[in-house]
């Protein structure tokens, strides 16, 4: 019984193959079985982004010692949906100097790459839309193409703010694609392999990456490059609000508008649901409940933790902003490739105590680096 | 080093209007900045999209008619606003207020340091891009204190609770024990908001070290308030010039070290706990009963259009939550002021905004400006 609901998703897609066997011919039923799972893939997408955005709203909301969205629904069920119905019934504004095809094209380019993404994240056993063997590296190089479509939208809006946005949100990609992709490297390194699929294999049966000293380590900072990357609080300096307006999407009314959250939020998905495939063992969990279940619970547990961040965290200035991936993180992730590399080498107990050391002398040593930026500890004095 | 494409690349720098318009300036106030990349070259503050012709139209209205026009000035604090204006009017006519009337006033003006101080911190924090929620926070403490000030006055924000010689009303039945919970509660609410922001990392490396105000500048830009004591400048007209009662009463002064947005920030944490101490001890020497208005406060407030202060000028200040609020009359023995000014705190502390801002990042400029508390409506007038 608890295998046909893990496996409930498949068989249902294979009877459906099957039943189409009967009548048509082979070829078509290999291609239905793509478009079937791109289909899938095409229509979960927008849902979970429409109910993320419920949920930062009712979480925020809770953080902030206010209701959130209540009125549309129960709990603000239907709110996603008002709003997707407000955003389609809006003016569409663009500006008179605007480029007018660039401007157009922006918000649909940017949706492309998150979409993309999705097709190489294993949702659950034998879940996975393309096992490509170049799966990881198939992620890391397309969604870093999204940059391009938001540099397209700042730039073509001709606007000030939404110029400062875009260059920020170069400068800050190509920074944290750094040490993301550094972060990465030590799982290959391990699992030696670049299949998204095969990497969750390797961590079956609680052997997930993150109970590793270099995993736990790694696991964090491309959490955390992860972060950044999709522009989320506290590196969301491309859109910072009390700064720059909104950044790249100042000049965007309406639907267009609504594509670039929506590209936000399927890309934080994205990210999150990466971290979980990289470290936190992918669909890996005990077997009472179904694979995919504990995929999007941790998926989960991931975005409420970027939630948190949001809703308590300051924003970072431009040159901390650099500064932290340049001076922390990209050598720390160096490190941490030798580090692992020691882990895969040496037999279990002198491997931990290796790994220790090596970590701890990398944060002493940025530690000292950095002492210079560290803020420090005030005294006040009182007069009568 | 140059590179070889550097002759062929023509840089520019890049001027940015920020407001009217804008998220974080505060109201309408607009800085005409000039940007090399992120850094602010120079930089221009606009006013005046707020004004509303406040002296003028006081300078038509008899003294007690205008008392409702100088809640509008910083409309946060409103009740200070009051006092400082009344405090004119009395040392113009000598107008005596009576002991219980003298604590009503301490007891609000400290209320409202306490709603200025929080707020602002809330949005400070907002302007640092903590989206919200230090806001809500200051907003549930602050509503308490609305609570109390429409008990007491009718009106939550637009108190005119001020009169010449005294006050408008006194406390109803149960609105000292409305006081007595502020007062008790206040403390945690520090401690809870001192926990949640005055450790965090990223507060502190974007605060520290940023917008600093020399102490000569301070001095030479009459920069007064929070912002003036953030610069480790011990002045504090409450101790200065002991208006009111404030020599009743055992606070001190917090004082800044170097003068930067953290300062400025923690000076007022630190200045709110000061108010609270004020607060317990009014609450503790407060005369249970008493007369609130004087007879010659009465005389001025109840036909207001006949009552004529006689000739000569006052200037009447005090420590507003901003700084120094000073209102100054010349009167020519007619029912109307022949001249009134304001001096604004806001608008004073805000001449040194180019000064804080050269050299620093745009998102700098943005929390600096939050930094030095603003409210356009006083800036503006």
């Amino acid at each position: 019984m608890a295998e046909t609901i893990d496996q409930i998703f498949v068989l249902a897609k294979d009877r459906f193959l099957d039943l189409l066997g009967i009548v048509l011919p082979d070829w078509i039923i290999l291609l239905v079985r793509i478009l079937i799972s791109i289909a899938v893939l095409l229509a979960v997408a927008p849902v979970v982004m429409m109910y993320m955005t419920w949920l930062e709203r009712k979480v925020l909301g809770r953080i902030q010692n206010r209701y959130g969205p209540n009125r549309v629904g129960i709990f603000g069920l239907l709110q996603p949906i008002a709003d997707g119905i407000k955003m389609l019934t809006k003016e569409d504004i663009v500006p008179k100097n605007a480029d007018q095809v660039i401007h157009f094209l922006a918000p649909v380019v940017i949706v492309i790459a998150p979409l993309l993404v999705l097709a190489v994240l294993p949702f659950g056993r034998n879940m996975i839309a393309a096992d490509l063997n170049v799966g990881l590296l198939f992620f890391l190089g397309v969604s870093t193409f999204g940059v391009i479509a938001l540099f397209m939208g700042s730039w073509a809006s001709r606007n000030k703010y939404s110029l400062l946005g875009g260059m920020r949100a170069f400068a800050q990609m190509i920074s944290y694609e750094i040490p993301m992709v550094l972060s990465v490297v030590p799982v290959i390194l391990v699992t030696s392999s670049l299949s998204t699929a095969a990497i969750v294999e390797a961590q079956l049966g609680w052997k997930w990456f993150i109970f590793t000293p270099w995993g736990g380590f790694a696991a964090l900072v491309f959490f955390l490059c992860g972060v950044a990357e999709v522009n989320r609080t506290p590196f969301d300096l491309p859109e910072a609000e009390s700064e720059i307006v909104a950044g790249f999407h100042t000049e965007y009314s309406g639907m267009k508008f609504a594509l670039f959250y929506m590209a936000e939020f399927i890309s934080t998905f994205a990210i999150s649901g990466l971290a979980v495939t990289l470290f936190l063992g992918g669909w890996d969990g005990p077997a009472f409940l179904p694979s995919w279940f504990w995929f999007g619970l941790k998926t989960f547990i991931l975005i409420l933790i970027m939630i948190w961040f949001r809703g308590t965290l300051p924003r970072f200035r431009v040159d901390q902003l650099m500064g932290f991936a340049w001076k922390v993180f990209l050598p720390f992730t160096l490190a941490n490739i030798f580090i692992a590399a020691l882990w895969a080498l040496l037999p279990y107990p002198k491997n931990f105590i290796a790994d220790t050391i090596g970590i701890t002398v990398i944060l002493t040593l940025l530690q000292i680096f950095n002492r210079k930026e560290t803020p420090k500890k005030r005294k006040y004095l009182y007069a009568n | 080093m140059s590179l070889p494409c550097a002759p062929t690349l023509k840089t520019e720098l890049l001027e940015v209007s920020i407001g009217p318009q804008h998220p974080s300036t505060h109201g309408v106030f607009r800085m005409n900045a000039v940007l090399d990349g992120e850094t602010v070259v120079k930089l221009k503050p606009v006013m005046g999209y707020l004004h509303r012709n406040h002296e003028q139209i006081a300078e038509t209205l008899p003294y007690l008619a205008n008392m409702p026009y100088t809640d509008r000035l910083d409309y946060i604090c409103s009740m200070t606003n009051n006092f400082a204006y009344a405090l004119a009017v009395e040392k113009l006519a000598g107008i005596d207020v009576p002991e219980r009337a003298q604590y009503l006033r301490v007891m609000m003006a400290e209320l409202t340091r306490l709603v200025n101080h929080s707020l602002l911190i809330g949005f400070l924090l907002n302007d640092l891009g903590a989206w919200f929620t230090p806001v809500f926070y200051a907003f549930r403490e602050r509503e308490k204190i609305l609570d109390f000030f429409e008990a007491v006055s009718g009106s939550r924000m637009m108190c005119n609770y001020f009169r010449f010689g005294g006050v408008k009303a006194d406390l109803p039945e149960s609105a000292l024990d409305q006081v007595r919970r502020i007062v008790r509660d206040y403390p945690r609410f520090l401690d809870e908001f001192e926990r949640l922001l005055a450790g965090n990392e990223i507060l502190k490396s974007r605060c520290q070290r940023v917008g600093i105000l020399p102490k000569e500048l301070a001095v030479n830009a009459s920069i007064t308030g929070p912002m003036l004591r953030a610069s480790g400048v011990n002045y504090d007209i409450r101790k200065a010039d002991r208006y009111s009662i404030y020599d009743r009463f055992d606070f001190r002064v917090p004082l800044g070290m170097t003068g930067d947005v953290y300062d400025r920030y923690y000076v007022r944490v630190l200045e709110m706990r000061e108010s609270v101490k004020i607060l317990e001890q009014v609450l503790k020497q407060m005369p249970e009963k008493g007369d609130i208005l004087s007879a010659k406060g009465l005389q001025a407030c109840r036909a207001p259009r006949m009552w004529k202060p006689p000739a000569g000028d006052a200037y009447g200040r005090i420590e507003s939550p901003k700084g120094e609020l000073g209102f100054y009359l010349v009167s020519d023995g007619s029912p109307k002021p022949y001249r009134y000014h304001v001096r604004p705190p806001s608008f004073i502390n805000l001449t040194v905004l180019e000064d804080l801002c050269i050299g620093q990042k745009i998102a700098d400029a943005v929390i600096i400006l939050g930094s030095i508390d603003i409210v356009l409506g006083e800036v503006d007038r």
